[in-house]
């Protein structure tokens, strides 16, 4: 186990390795002068060619590289072009916010996941598995910010029991700063007013966000219990006489989750990328807002910032997923993935 | 397989019985033929677009205030949007450039995904592998989204652009359900075989590996036309696909999100028709894999 772990690292960080290559040539091929870009038409030579120098582009492809890496190695990803604060600073600013929602979100993607598989399993063909199976076909196909109007719509306006916009109700102080996950610092701080309020503007999001997931892991896993209902081994552990529930638990439910993990790895990592989307909806002003903006002003050290932050993110969380379906599953080793 | 002795009559009759079988197995699923009938109407409506819309004009730069946020009814089957433009015809137009992504993404990724795949699967152990296969983690290290976003962002929004944003991020994933092919159909008997006797790589590779990844390859582009077209919705979504006044499916949902929920029907009938078409494809998927798959 140790060797592989180290194997997968090492692997991750060639990868992490490319991936700053790749991010950096996406950065610069940018059509016209990333500082001329910067400051816009009407600024004047003098002031474009003191940001060039800056930005290092008046130095080679190779050693803009080399400054680059430099810089994200020790945590400064340079400036950004529109808030004109590092883009670091930026970065833990606006990441715990969307950390909030999508951890929020992964939970419920897997356990609601798991869940309305099981429920779809044991009850199968009843309309219940009808109503589940529906929904996760509606959920497979609609995009997170489909989901994300739809529920403005409804808990917005019609049933209005959720906050739609941002992060807190105004009036409401935000808690100091020490994670910067609003529930988790107001937790900490013993502020439980600001908790509830912070926790319900997450619900939304985080459940619009999961939407997808959740229904993909509920198919996967009543299907790979269906599977395993079948096999043999479960027939002669029922002749043994072992307990109907321990039989589910132990030897239905464990192996039938190692396909619904190791897919859910990829559904939780695409939630940064759909949390693009559903943050504009919910107005929240988290990274992918953030990341958003960054594009549509083609601010280039921030988007380069943003990109590597979440290929950082996307990778350990592979790592993570594959351990656990090595647990799962002792059969497969770590090697040769 | 057709032996050479055979007469034409009895090659037609294998291709009618094998069609005949084919489509015994793909309808065997109703829901299959359902997404096959809504994918040939989308692809009809937006082929005849200017004859099948009502109002063929609003598709572009038009302005009628005197109209602006109708609620669906019966001269604008869904509604008008805040410049008076009937929301159906938008929509239909809009199914243009959804296809024209889906399908050339496609085109684009599938055979440079395919002959990566089985380079680096034939040549397993290779230097050549080891690099093929690297440079394709590297790709997948990001949610094909982001790394689309990114790409777009530098580059001028335009549907070519997202369409190269989506390609540069959807590659990898047949590069590497074809290495995985590829790299256990290399030990198969015909494939020694072929060595043996001294044939060529490339006829290893094209004419002896390839034929037999074709299903799979096949199944996957039926159920990623619905992905793609999401993907190409999501990045016009954000403003960075088509942009106005051409319409597109993204543009027009997040436009019409700043109008709810008075103006609900601005968005949520574009919201509908994504799901729509990506639902189709998905059923239309799932037929082709049911007719593909050789178990009986």
């Amino acid at each position: 186990m140790g060797i592989n772990l180290l194997k997968r690292i090492g692997l991750s960080i060639f990868v992490l390795f490319g991936l700053s290559i790749l991010i950096f040539i996406i950065s610069r091929v940018v059509p016209g002068d990333p500082a001329r870009l910067a400051l816009g038409p009407r600024a004047p030579e003098w002031a474009v060619q003191k940001l060039r120098q800056e930005m290092h582009l008046d130095k080679p492809l190779y050693t803009q590289y080399v400054l680059w890496l430099d810089g994200l190695v020790h945590g400064d990803l340079g400036r950004s072009l529109v808030t004109r604060r590092s883009v670091t600073t930026d970065i833990k600013e606006f990441l715990p916010a969307t950390l909030e929602i999508v951890i929020l979100s992964a939970i419920v993607l897997v356990f609601g996941g798991i869940f309305l598989g099981i429920i779809s399993a044991k009850f199968t063909n009843s309309w219940l598995d009808g109503l589940i199976r529906v929904i996760s076909y509606l959920g497979i196909v609609s995009p997170a910010f489909v989901w994300a109007i739809i529920f403005v719509l409804i808990f917005g306006y019609n049933i209005p029991i959720f906050p739609t916009m941002g992060r807190l109700s105004p009036g409401v102080v935000p808690p100091p700063m020490i994670t910067g996950m609003y529930t988790v610092d107001s937790l900490i701080t013993g502020n439980f007013g600001t908790f509830v309020d912070a926790f319900k503007h997450l619900v939304l999001p985080a459940i619009a966000l999961a939407m997808g997931g959740m229904a993909q892991a509920a198919r996967i896993t009543r299907s790979s219990m269906l599977d395993n209902m079948g096999k043999d081994y479960i027939a002669a552990e029922k002749a043994y006489g072992i307990p109907e529930g321990l039989i589910f638990v132990k030897y239905l439910l464990k192996p039938s989750l190692i396909p619904t993990v190791s897919v859910a790895s990829l559904d939780i990592a695409a939630l940064f990328g759909n949390a693009f989307l559903v943050e504009l909806i919910f107005n929240y002003p988290g990274f992918s807002r953030y990341g958003i903006s960054a594009m549509l002003n083609k601010d280039l050290n921030a988007i380069a910032g943003v990109i590597m932050v979440l290929g950082v993110i996307f990778v350990t969380i592979n790592i993570i997923i594959d351990f656990i379906v090595a647990y799962l599953d002792p059969r497969i080793g770590l090697a040769g993935r | 397989m057709t032996t050479r002795e055979a007469s034409d009559y009895s090659v037609v009759n294998r291709y009618v019985e094998n069609a005949k079988k084919a489509w015994y197995k793909f309808s065997r699923n109703k829901m299959s033929v359902v997404g096959l009938v809504v994918i040939v109407l989308i692809i009809l409506s937006a082929v005849f677009a200017r004859i099948v819309a009502p109002y063929p004009k609003h598709a572009g730069a038009f302005v009628n205030y005197a109209e602006a946020n109708l609620p669906p009814g019966w001269h604008h089957l869904l509604g008008t949007d805040v410049f008076g433009r009937d929301i159906l015809s938008r929509i239909i137009f809009a199914f243009r450039g959804a296809l024209i992504m889906g399908v050339g993404v496609l085109v684009m990724v599938v055979p440079i995904g395919t002959v990566i795949g089985l380079i680096a699967g034939y040549m397993k152990g290779s230097l050549i592998e080891t690099i093929l296969m690297r440079i394709t983690d590297i790709f997948l290290a990001l949610p094909p989204l982001i790394l689309a976003l990114a790409v777009c962002a530098v580059m001028r929004p335009t549907l070519f652009n997202s369409m190269m944003a989506v390609c540069i991020s959807w590659w990898p994933w047949y590069a590497r359900l074809v290495y995985g092919m590829a790299s256990s159909l290399r030990n198969e008997v015909y494939v020694r075989a072929a060595e043996l006797i001294g044939e060529s790589r490339f006829h290893i590779i094209f004419r002896e590996i390839l034929p037999n990844c074709l299903a799979p390859i096949f199944t996957k582009m039926m159920l990623d036309m619905g992905w793609v077209i999401l993907t190409g919705a999501s990045l016009s979504f954000v403003g960075l696909g088509e942009q106005p006044p051409t319409p597109a499916l993204g543009t027009m949902v997040s436009d019409g999100a700043k109008y709810l929920p008075d103006y609900w029907w601005i968005s949520i009938f574009p919201a509908i028709a994504i799901m729509i078409i990506v639902l189709a494809f998905n059923l239309l998927g799932d037929g082709v894999k049911d007719m593909l798959s050789t178990e009986e």
